[in-house]
């Protein structure tokens, strides 16, 4: 079957976005199929944050669950662990094996796939999350250890369509080239303007002794805070760039240009 | 990884008892050595006891009164918080810098104070389960001996192996003259010196310490810093951020005037523990803050090193290091 003839079977949810963000070609998608050419189209309607929103919209709802909690649930777990605890806002329950990771609680029992596995280890940054303020490896979390906790991933930053500033400072500095870093960069870089407007220090931070207020950071400073956020593609003059735009509070000019 | 029965404890002592109850059972604290080790096969326990959900505080003054005192730490602290801790930051700077050497941003604020000393080593012939090691199985070998150790020990080493303990926090706690607190089911509490709790390998590299199953660290003491003025936490590695050391060094001065009336030298990635410059501090001690003395200093104390094949480069850098945080001590936030 070729993926132009697919039926898109859209649920309801999908309807309603579509409409929303694109109501001239709902008739096409739902009599041929969302196909590469609206893709295509999608790409051509505007500015890149055009993009950025109407794919994070759709994510959202494409991201619907494959298997049912229930069907997962009664997949075979080993030394259950009952669990309730705060994700992006909505109030979750359900029991884990003892051995699952937060990291792949989020992405195979919450359908939330914008975490990224990269390693698995600690040593890339692409799983990275924010538990109570704090920004962590998810790879390196039990689930069981949340109890209790409020879990913001990349999914839980904007605010519906209303992208967070360092979501938007990402497409105009084009923070990314494949993007598979890029959750954990966001929500790493989003717990680096907490810590630096408490004063937090770094290893670079020039005199570790004069404390209180808060930083306005150096490009050298970002750099050495954003180390545990490992980018394949070298996206790095980019990403230090945006985080610099969204910390200082000032526009930094762009890197580079559009083409014609 | 392999099923386990996951506790959560509720207090300090239900968590020593329930560890003490099975002998293949871990405490839980950030998980980021653990889980790693456990996803590698390395650790196999049958149970883990998560004690993150105790209540504690990261960092308390011992200060009875004006007098100048020590702190202690939390075992359950996170890296992050004692490193940022205004008492850390303007006391003991050493400490705050060395944690911040550390792993990332994201891993400091998991990793405990505790669990930051009981870390294991990265030696990668420990990490692969197909490799012999005594350290991961006692009689089957050391595979860094005579393969690729680059990474590895130069002074105190075994032919059993020739492991470096990896963390940064602990070399500064070594230079400071840190002890650590740890309690067993009886409810003694001990109070060991680091000299008492790290071990070197001999004959039982198995063993990363002296401490027996069923202990719980739970806390680290600083004594009083007269270092607050001059010192420096210096890490050379292989790329300038989120690496292991292949050689760091804490150093602390004391002067008076220009004369050096007391002195702390400790390296890591040299041995299998945090390692005091000994030789360095004795040639330092009451000479002038010079960085000819500095370096002769180094150089004495690199003159003892025992290198292996692929890193006999740690000389040179071992006495460099040493030299480089001895003059950014002295020079430190002037
Ligand atoms: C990619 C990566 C890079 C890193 N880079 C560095 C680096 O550059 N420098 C550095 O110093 N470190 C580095 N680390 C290591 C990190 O600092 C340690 O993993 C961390 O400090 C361990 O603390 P934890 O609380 O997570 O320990 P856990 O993993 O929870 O525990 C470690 C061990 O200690 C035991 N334990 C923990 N707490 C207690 C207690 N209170 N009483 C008794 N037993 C206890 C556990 O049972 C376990 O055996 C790195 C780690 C990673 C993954
Ligand atoms: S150096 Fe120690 S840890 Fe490494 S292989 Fe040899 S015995 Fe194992
Ligand atoms: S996936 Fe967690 S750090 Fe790489
Ligand atoms: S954008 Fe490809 S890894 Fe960072």
């Amino acid at each position: 079957m070729s993926e132009e003839n697919q039926n898109p079977d859209l649920t309801d949810d999908e309807k309603r976005l579509f409409a929303d963000l694109m109501p001239e070609d709902l008739k096409e998608i739902m009599d041929s199929g969302f196909n590469r050419r609206h893709f295509l189209k999608l790409m051509s309607i505007g500015g890149a944050s055009v993009l950025a929103a109407n794919l994070l919209g759709a994510e959202q709802v494409l991201a619907r669950p494959l298997a049912t909690e229930q069907a997962a649930a009664t997949a075979a777990i080993e030394n259950g662990v009952k669990l309730s605890f705060n994700i992006n806002g909505a109030s979750r329950s359900l029991t884990v094996d003892s051995r699952m990771t937060l990291l792949d609680t989020v992405r195979e029992r919450l359908q939330l796939t914008g975490s990224k596995k990269g390693c698995d280890h600690g040593q890339c940054g692409a799983c990275t999350v924010i538990i109570d303020g704090q920004r962590v490896l998810s790879c390196l979390t039990l689930a069981a250890t949340c109890e209790g906790k409020k879990v913001t991933t990349i999914e839980g930053l904007a605010n519906n369509n209303q992208l967070h500033p360092m979501q938007e400072a990402f497409i105009k500095h084009d923070g990314f080239q494949c993007g598979y870093c890029t959750p954990g960069q966001i929500c790493s870089a989003v717990a680096l303007l907490g810590e630096a407007k408490k004063g937090d220090a770094s290893y670079v931070t020039s005199n570790i002794k004069q404390t209180g207020s808060a930083q306005q950071l150096s490009e050298d400073e970002i750099r050495e805070r954003m180390s545990g956020n490992i980018c394949r593609c070298g996206a790095y003059p980019n990403i230090v760039a945006a985080i610099m735009e969204v910390h200082s509070g000032k526009p930094v000019d762009q890197h580079f240009n559009f083409a014609g | 990884m392999r099923p386990f029965k996951y506790t959560r404890a509720t207090t300090l002592p239900s968590a020593i008892k329930e560890l003490s109850g099975n002998a293949q059972s871990r405490i839980l604290a950030g998980g980021t050595n653990l889980l790693d080790l456990m996803k590698e096969d390395v650790e196999r326990p049958e149970a883990l006891i998560d004690i993150t959900h105790l209540p504690h505080s990261a960092v308390k003054s011992l200060s009875q009164g004006a007098a100048k005192s020590g702190v202690l730490l939390d075992a359950l602290g996170k890296n992050s918080e004692t490193a940022n801790h205004l008492l850390i930051r303007s006391q003991y700077p050493m400490l705050s810098q060395a944690i911040l050497a550390g792993a990332s941003a994201q891993i400091r604020n998991m990793a405990t104070n505790g669990g930051n000393l009981l870390q294991r080593t990265r030696c990668p012939y420990f990490y692969d389960v197909a490799m012999p090691c005594n350290k991961r199985t006692p009689g089957s070998g050391c595979g860094a001996l005579e393969g690729f150790n680059r990474m590895h020990a130069v002074f105190g080493w075994s032919d059993k192996c020739i492991a470096v303990h990896p963390s940064d926090m602990a070399v500064a706690l070594a230079a400071l003259d840190a002890k650590v607190l740890a309690q067993n089911e009886a409810g003694q509490q001990r109070r060991l010196t680091f000299d008492e709790f790290f071990r070197l390998p001999g004959d039982a590299p198995e063993k990363d310490n002296n401490l027996q199953h069923g202990d719980l660290i739970t806390g680290i003491e600083l004594p009083a810093s007269n270092f607050a003025d001059h010192s420096y936490y210096a890490k050379v590695r292989d790329r300038s951020s989120y690496a292991f050391a292949l050689v760091s060094v804490a150093a602390g001065l004391q002067l008076n005037g220009k004369q050096i009336s007391d002195v702390r030298v400790a390296m890591g990635g040299v041995a299998h523990k945090p390692w005091r410059a000994l030789t360095a501090e004795k040639m330092l001690k009451g000479k002038e803050a010079t960085e000819a003395n500095f370096k002769a200093a180094a150089k004495a104390e690199m003159a003892a090193a025992k290198p292996h094949e692929y890193n006999k480069f740690k000389i040179e850098l071992g006495e460099r290091a040493i030299a480089l945080a001895l003059t950014n001590a002295l020079n430190y936030g002037s």
